[in-house]
């Protein structure tokens, strides 16, 4: 029997980051069942034995995808019951949470999202408030479901590589009843650089850029970094709606978050005042993104992010 | 049509919001009608409007779970254009997680289709003082309703509902049978104002108000007892304090980049 599912929803050649940690935090509560679905590469499978899945949970359905969630959630819900995990482990993203919601209804059990640590009693850690609270909260079911942010531990791979043993499970036959069918899907361009969640540095720009990303992009580039951007950024259209940070869209918690040309309303900071360093560049002084900065520079972004970018480049060598 | 739009009274983020009591709830002091709620408002005011509004049977029910204070995010919701407000008020709902909550919500639903089915239940993506956007899917859940989560845009159309959702690698088109729950995001329209007409016209219009024996819920069921989580400590972060703050002079780019060798983060 398996203490803890982890749930992979198509791994791809390899395995995120997110994943890892996720199979990571699970080993130190137990022995771990992974339920994956769709294509699972030799490469992927190779990797969840080395971070010690012990067995790998596979639907018998190939359509779960051509579904909004429910199916999905249904199935998981199968191979929890057949595993007999008690805690469920899923990533944050908007639809690991949704799965997590309905999965936590069909199992009748705890549902906490946004978790950035779990104890070995299945104790979770998150921030509330827009990052103004730290809590713990425990479900007060059997089972446990988490839904847990990337960048919350450092992946690191058991200490002996297992073989899974691998299961198919059939979702039950009411799964795609009432679900949303997925009528078209359109791939979005990658730009090449790090995820916006999950980057160790991010740059972003806002209503300050008059419509120009390039220093901020130029700057990114330099640092290895993500580009963010206000909201006020994405609905002049000047950079697309994925890259907002803030209450409507992403939360960063980067080691480096750099604020160019943002003036720090309450709904962009309630999404990177978690950062460790902030660095803000902002021509008027009394900008509320000065209140939080860490390093801040009152002065024309055109000026000093290409100033800084070259700078970099030079030291870099 | 009968859309169901869920408001709900929260803590305004501009003022500092705070955790109190042995659950550690919500202060509920100088809360507003949660600002992400007001696009599902609008989404559904226009869905209303096209097809020729409350004058053609059209009812835009605004529903609100909470203490006494919530009437007021029911009342703003009637003054933007709702048509009908019912308030859902129980001193055992108090402390209610989101599976108590949905499944309170769910009841209260089911009790506004008793006479005529919803055929909609609209949400915003999520509130914005728990932030889970747990309550939508678990309300669908319950009901074993199809769920459509944070569309940007949004069609009704021959008993379907389409919407348009937008992932981080891919966008997607969705389609569901009504009745059906469906959450928006802030993409999906400019909500409008209460203007004066709107806020005299809501002074006429009712609020129903209902207790848990009115939707056949019990007490065990929701609040603490009924609730599957519980937070156990919560502790305030000390606010971030300013740091150092220069005025550039022409370089302050060069003084940017020692300062991030200075935190090793180059
Ligand atoms: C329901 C709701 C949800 C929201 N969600 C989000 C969210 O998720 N994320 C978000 O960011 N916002 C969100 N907002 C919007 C938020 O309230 C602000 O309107 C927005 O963040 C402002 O963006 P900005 O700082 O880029 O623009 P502004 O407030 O216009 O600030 C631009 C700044 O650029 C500076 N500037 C101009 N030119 C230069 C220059 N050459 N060099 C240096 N500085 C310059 C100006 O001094 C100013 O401070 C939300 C609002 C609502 C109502």
């Amino acid at each position: 029997m398996a203490n803890v599912l982890v749930f992979i929803d198509n791994p791809g050649q390899a395995l995120k980051k997110s994943s890892l940690e996720l199979l990571t935090i699970a080993r130190s509560l137990g022995e771990t069942a992974v339920a994956v679905n769709g294509e699972l590469s030799d490469d992927a499978a190779g990797t969840l034995g080395a971070y010690g899945a012990a067995s790998i949970f596979r639907p018998a359905a190939a359509d779960l995808d051509d579904y909004l969630v429910a199916p999905k959630a249904a199935f998981l819900a199968a191979v929890a019951d057949k595993s007999g995990a008690t805690t469920v482990l899923l990533e944050n993203s908007p639809e690991g949470k949704e799965i997590a919601a309905r999965l936590g209804i069909r199992l009748s059990a705890g549902v906490i999202t946004d978790v950035i640590a779990v104890d070995a009693d299945g104790t979770a850690h998150k921030s509330v408030l827009a990052g103004s609270y730290t809590t713990t909260a425990k479900a007060t079911t059997p089972v446990t479901v988490l839904s847990v942010k990337a960048n919350s531990v450092d992946p690191e791979p058991a200490a002996a590589p297992v073989t899974p043993e691998t299961v198919t499970v059939d979702a039950p036959a009411d799964a795609t009843a009432a679900a949303a069918r997925i009528t078209s899907r359109e791939q979005k361009v990658a730009s090449g650089r790090p995820d916006l969640t999950d980057a160790r540095i991010v740059v972003a720009g806002g209503r300050g850029l008059d419509g120009d990303f390039g220093p901020v992009e130029e700057l990114a580039d330099a640092l290895g970094a993500a580009v963010g951007a206000s909201r006020a950024a994405t609905d002049a259209g000047w950079i697309s709606h994925d890259a907002q940070v803030g209450q409507t869209g992403k939360t960063v918690s980067p080691q480096l978050y750099i604020s160019a040309g943002i003036s720090g309303a309450i709904q962009q900071k309630a999404g990177m005042q978690t950062a460790k360093v902030i660095v803000a560049v902002n021509k008027d002084a009394e900008s509320p993104v000065f209140e939080i900065a860490d390093f801040g520079i009152v002065g024309d972004l055109f000026q000093v992010l290409p100033q800084a970018t070259e700078e970099i480049k030079k030291r870099k060598g | 049509m009968k859309i169901v739009v869920l408001v709900k009274h929260v803590p305004d983020a501009q003022f500092d919001r705070h955790l109190s009591g042995e659950g550690h709830t919500t202060d509920r002091d100088e809360s507003i009608l949660s600002e992400l709620d007001e696009y599902a408002l609008e989404a559904a005011l226009q869905l209303a409007e096209a097809r020729g509004g409350a004058k053609a049977g059209n009812k835009v029910i605004a529903l609100s779970m909470g203490p006494a204070g919530a009437v007021n995010a029911i009342k703003k919701s009637l003054q933007i254009g709702a048509t009908e407000g019912v308030h859902l008020t129980d001193g055992a709902l108090a402390g209610s997680d989101a599976a108590a909550t949905s499944l309170a919500l769910a009841a209260a639903v089911r009790h506004l289709g008793a006479d005529a089915p919803v055929d909609l239940v609209l949400t915003g993506m999520a509130s914005t003082d728990g932030e889970t956007s747990l309550v939508p899917a678990q309300l669908a859940e319950r009901l074993g309703l199809p769920q459509v989560t944070f569309a940007s845009s949004l069609d009704v159309d021959g008993g379907r509902v389409t919407a348009r959702r937008d992932a981080d690698t891919h966008s997607e088109t969705v389609e569901a049978s009504l009745p059906a729950v469906v959450s928006v995001t802030d993409q999906i329209n400019e909500p409008r104002y209460p203007n004066f007409k709107g806020i005299i016209a809501a002074k006429r219009k009712s609020i129903t108000t209902l207790s848990l024996a009115d939707i056949g819920v019990d007490s065990s069921q929701v609040g603490h007892a009924g609730s599957w989580t519980r937070v156990t400590a919560a502790e305030e972060r000390p606010p971030r304090t300013a740091g150092t703050i220069i005025t550039d002079e022409g370089d302050a780019g060069i003084k940017l980049v020692d300062f991030l060798a200075a935190q090793k983060l180059l």
